[in-house]
């Protein structure tokens, strides 16, 4: 299951997804909305996607874990619209027999999603808003 | 050729629309398209850099030749996680 949703992220729903009689591990990661970023202050992330891509690369991330480590399943979501402060914006849940390439396929899932997955994030702080453009490490200004 | 355009984030912003559909050249490639449309779209142009380039939701190259009916996104820096 790879999709990118406007509802809160229900991590219960991954775990399941990707629980499997031969796996004797689950890996998860949590992406959460940090209050603060580069000195500012932040209030709220607002995330935008390119829906069909997004869900596309997301699921090629997958099939590119299945060929690196020994996993069973891999689920991720992704959130868009505005996800408040401490809220998950992404989720990753990873099956496998062992827990090392649970844990490495979800590190490398988490990753990949920066690099090349179409979602951009708008950071709503005092004083102001930014797309942020981690591609580059810089911020691009505002309009 | 028409060809169907979508804007994201700072681009969607900046063109003031979210989806429009441009007349183009034949044999014109996607990164010809970028720099009609930045005449079309001024907003458009100081974000000319660091582009990636979509075609129907694949990432392709500059000199992608692009054909009718060809949905095409410029992906800014992306930022999800």
């Amino acid at each position: 299951m790879f999709r990118v949703t406007r509802e809160p992220i229900d991590l219960q729903e991954l775990v399941r997804c990707v629980t499997d009689p031969s796996a004797g591990a689950i890996a998860t990661f949590i992406g959460t909305t940090r209050n603060n970023n580069e000195g500012r202050k932040v209030i709220a992330l607002d995330y935008e996607a390119y829906p069909e891509m997004a869900e596309k690369e997301l699921a090629r991330i997958g099939e590119e874990a299945k060929r690196k480590w020994k996993i069973e399943r891999m689920a991720i979501t992704h959130r868009i619209g505005p996800v408040q402060i401490a809220e998950p914006s992404v989720v990753i849940a990873v099956s496998a027999a062992h827990r090392d390439d649970a844990f490495q396929a979800c590190r490398f899932a988490i990753e990949e999603i920066k690099k090349t997955v179409p979602i951009w994030k708008k950071e709503v702080f005092e004083g102001g808003e930014v797309w942020i453009g981690t591609q580059t490490g810089q911020p691009l200004p505002g309009r | 050729m028409t060809i169907k355009v979508k804007f994201f984030a700072i681009l969607r912003e900046r063109a003031g629309a979210g989806e429009i559909t441009k007349e183009i050249e034949e044999g014109s490639t996607v990164a010809d398209l970028w720099e009609a449309l930045k005449k079309d779209y001024p907003g458009l142009a100081p974000v000319a850099t660091r582009l990636l380039y979509a075609v129907n939701q694949n990432y392709v190259k500059p000199d992608y030749a692009l054909k009718e009916r060809d949905e095409v996104v410029f992906i800014p820096p992306v930022s999800g996680g």
